[in-house]
């Protein structure tokens, strides 16, 4: 036997030498870290790449222009996580500890997945896991969540908002007996969290729902929409991601579905969704919490300062200001918000993610503090509270004319008073499963 | 020199027989698993213990029950993840159905019901062969994950369909914190590998070892090939089993069926291929390359290069270069890393001298 090219010893060198290169020598600074559980390739490359360009744009913006929050400079730094759930919980436990002393202020994994395997981790270690219109949705209930919010619109709101959209449509709530609503859903814990929504809403106003799964990655449809064509609903609710949504919108066209009675959710509304369809798209109707668009104070900002500057974390320049990026600087604003509310109560320093939760749930967003950011119009009005970790649940409807997003309606309030109590239901059957004892948000301050 | 025989006589058979007839090879496994035990929950990080340590022993576990099946059994198999699946799934719906069942009852019975689908799903191995027989556990893969997903009841009607871990505690000991998830999946571990040694020294293991080379020949000699057949599925899928709860409980604490997918069946594939069929040692080595060695590379890419290229490029070269280790090791030592172990194992006997 010769076996002697790989030795053992120079394998276990290698191996130490990169451990110790990746571990870093720590020193403090006066710096607010942002670990970034990123997704740059596989099929939500999409998706991942326009959030967390706009994210870091943002930070970046705030650095340059700014000099950081208060003096506070934002640093970051990116692991991969291709959407897949052990990735992410890899790149949670390796980021949580900080960077070179600055500490963690919060995650955004960007996938219901890793959030809900993240969300023990995070409420032990205490750090905020933000899951921005997304996530698990009675963690809007923060006083058996208090380290988990999905900010400005939860699942639930979000069917609520497109249930009462149709609604209008047909002229009222009440003309939705009797019609009938097929939801196009993506396979993972993000697609299914709906189902339950839409049973309770249907058969509160007598519409009949159908739920059918597209296996991830969602590439192939035909049977799904030949199904679709069998029933004949009024609409169809796609509640697609990535990939999913072209080939959604393609494979209607060809089963003669008419797009403009597709309604695309919260993750189904970018131009990378509509764009790669073509002509099948015209017409697409999607909801969306912040349009697309360059024309906002604060990108103008950013186009100035940061991509002008050479340092876009963009690498396709084209996508600026698009739906993708657009979310990504408004989660950019929402987190950098939390630290400044923090930090005006714990002072002009580096905060833990402790510090920072209190900030996440003092976020008081209003028209006057919209104005000062320059985001009228990209975010909405937003006041979090010990109670309420969602905060808005308001949406607007867009349809897309073949090359860009037209906004088509005014913001669409979800039933929120409807859906608090299945929440609050929810949320004290999984702090009974897990022995928590809610806080009593009464004594909160 | 340091591995030297000399000295060393076997006075009776048992001596003859055992596992580790060196006492360098003794002592090293004491070492080696005081080390395990000992030092590293007290030294190592948490993002050691819960990112790197248990994902490497749970899949290392996986790899065994698949080497069982394949490595040993010569049984080819693309339903490893469903085994796994089953079992996660069949543990967590004890723990949450039969109350008062202590945690580790609740693993062993997940283990059983794998075993039960490893059976069923093993009953065409007793008709067809090798690649055909790919197929046929390919359909395991896909039946089980569509039932998990279809029947609400396995989640419990969780709307996600995501199962999340009870409290971890053996005997009131609370093991939830990293370095106690890591020790129950160590103890599990180390049981099941001493199990299987056993195992495949047993007549079963003959008996598997001689199906697997030629299955007539081996019913000629009067081994009973159906019964050793099925026996390797059952005992395959229970290690999968085992891992999966493992994987849900002791490592994610939460578990969609989509983690267990066809990519989890390749990946454990992979660690025995590379790792070496038909040996119990290949599971830790493949285990060690397709876990460890993408998180070394992610490391190193995130150190070094980041500023330097994208980091959506860092990725993509990373996928690149550790395609071409695989090629390369494959190319190198077709048998696995086990082999290469083997042979540096025998020429560290001889050393200084040349064999």
């Amino acid at each position: 036997m010769t076996a002697s090219r790989f030795s053992p010893r120079r394998l276990a060198a290698a191996f130490s030498l990169g451990l110790a290169l990746a571990s870093g020598a720590a020193f403090a600074a006066n710096e607010q870290y942002f670990p970034l559980q990123s997704y740059r390739v596989g099929p939500y490359a999409a998706g991942g790449t326009g959030f967390f360009g706009g994210f870091i744009d943002y930070m970046q913006l705030i650095n340059a222009r700014d000099g950081g929050v208060n003096g506070v400079k934002l640093t970051w730094s990116e692991c991969e996580t291709e959407y897949v759930v052990e990735k992410g919980v890899e790149c949670y436990e390796r980021l949580k500890k900080g960077l070179n002393g600055a500490p963690a202020a919060a995650t955004n994994p960007l996938s219901v997945g890793i959030a809900y395997a993240t969300l023990e981790r995070s409420t032990a270690d205490k750090i905020p896991l933000i899951t921005i219109n997304h996530g698990r949705t009675d963690s809007t209930d923060g006083s058996v969540f208090p380290y988990v919010f999905p900010l400005q619109l939860n699942p639930y709101s979000e069917v609520s908002a497109i249930v009462n959209y149709i609604g209008q449509q047909a002229g009222g709530l009440d003309k939705l007996k009797g019609k009938k609503i097929v939801t196009l859903y993506h396979g993972s814990p993000y697609g299914k969290e709906t189902i339950p929504i839409l049973d309770i809403l249907a058969k509160k106003y007598g519409f009949s729902v159908t739920h059918i799964e597209v296996p991830h990655p969602g590439t192939e449809q035909q049977s799904q929409w030949l199904n679709i064509r069998r029933i004949k609903p009024e609409w169809v609710i796609l509640r697609g991601w990535g990939v999913m949504n072209p080939v959604a919108l393609k494979t209607a066209a060809k089963t003669g579905f008419p797009a403009d009675h597709v309604i695309g959710n919260i993750w189904s509304n970018s131009e990378d969704d509509a764009a790669p369809a073509g002509d099948a798209a015209k017409g697409f109707i999607s909801i969306t919490t912040h349009p697309a668009g360059t024309d906002f104070p604060v990108l103008k900002d950013i186009d100035k300062q940061v991509v002008k500057a050479g340092k876009g974390n963009l690498q396709d320049p084209k996508r600026f200001g698009n739906v993708y990026y657009n979310l990504g600087v408004v989660n950019g604003i929402l987190n950098v918000e939390a630290v400044r509310i923090a930090q005006a109560k714990f002072g002009k320093r580096p905060l833990s993610g402790e510090e920072v939760r209190w900030g996440f749930e003092h976020l008081n967003i209003d028209n006057k503090r919209l104005q000062e950011l320059g985001a009228v119009g990209l975010v909405q009005n937003l006041k979090l509270s010990c109670a309420d970790h969602e905060g808005g649940g308001a949406v607007r409807f867009q349809q897309w004319d073949g090359t860009r997003w037209k906004v088509i309606s005014d913001w669409v309030q979800a039933d929120r008073a409807l859906l608090r109590p299945i929440i609050e239901k929810s949320a004290a059957a999984y702090a009974k499963e897990k022995g928590i004892t809610p806080r009593n948000c009464a004594k909160e301050s | 020199m340091f591995l030297s025989e000399t000295g060393q006589f076997s006075t009776r058979y048992a001596d003859d027989r055992r596992v580790f007839r060196l006492r360098q090879a003794r002592l090293g496994i004491v070492a080696l698993l005081a080390f395990a035990y000992l030092a590293v929950p007290l030294w190592a990080s948490d993002y050691w213990l819960s990112a790197i340590l248990i994902p490497f022993l749970v899949l290392s576990l996986a790899g065994l029950g698949l080497n069982l099946l394949t490595g040993y059994a010569g049984q080819l198999s693309l339903g490893t993840a469903a085994f796994m699946a089953v079992g996660a799934f069949a543990a967590y719906n004890f723990q949450l159905r039969v109350e008062g069942l202590p945690f580790l009852a609740s693993f062993l019975l997940g283990g059983l019901v794998a075993a039960a689908a490893g059976v069923v799903f093993g009953l065409p191995s007793l008709r067809i062969k090798g690649f055909y027989l790919i197929v046929s556990t390919l359909a395991a893969q896909f039946l089980v994950e569509w039932a998990l997903t279809k029947f609400g009841w396995f989640s419990n009607f969780n709307p996600s369909g995501v199962i999340t871990a009870p409290p971890l505690s053996v005997l009131g000991v609370d093991l939830s914190s990293p370095a106690g998830r890591y020790l129950l999946t160590l103890a599990v571990v180390t049981v099941l590998f001493v199990v299987a040694v056993r195992i495949v020294r047993s007549d079963l293991g003959r008996s598997w070892m001689a199906v697997r080379d030629m299955d007539t020949a081996a019913a000629v000699i009067g081994i009973p090939v159906a019964r050793t057949k099925l026996l390797a599925f059952a005992i395959g899928a229970f290690y999968c089993g085992v891992a999966g709860s493992l994987w849900a409980f002791a490592y994610l604490g939460t578990v969609e069926p989509h983690g267990f997918d066809l990519n989890r069946s390749f990946q454990v594939l992979f660690i025995v291929i590379i790792g070496g069929l038909g040996s119990i040692l290949g599971n830790f080595l493949g285990a060690a390359f397709i876990v460890l060695l993408p998180l070394l590379l992610s490391n190193l890419g995130g150190s070094l290069l980041s500023g330097v290229i994208a980091p959506g490029d860092t990725e993509n070269l990373q996928k690149i270069l550790f395609g071409v280790l695989i090629i390369l090791f494959l190319i190198r030592e077709p048998e696995g890393l086990a082999s290469l172990w083997r042979g540096l194992r025998a020429r560290a006997r001889v050393w200084p001298l040349r064999d």
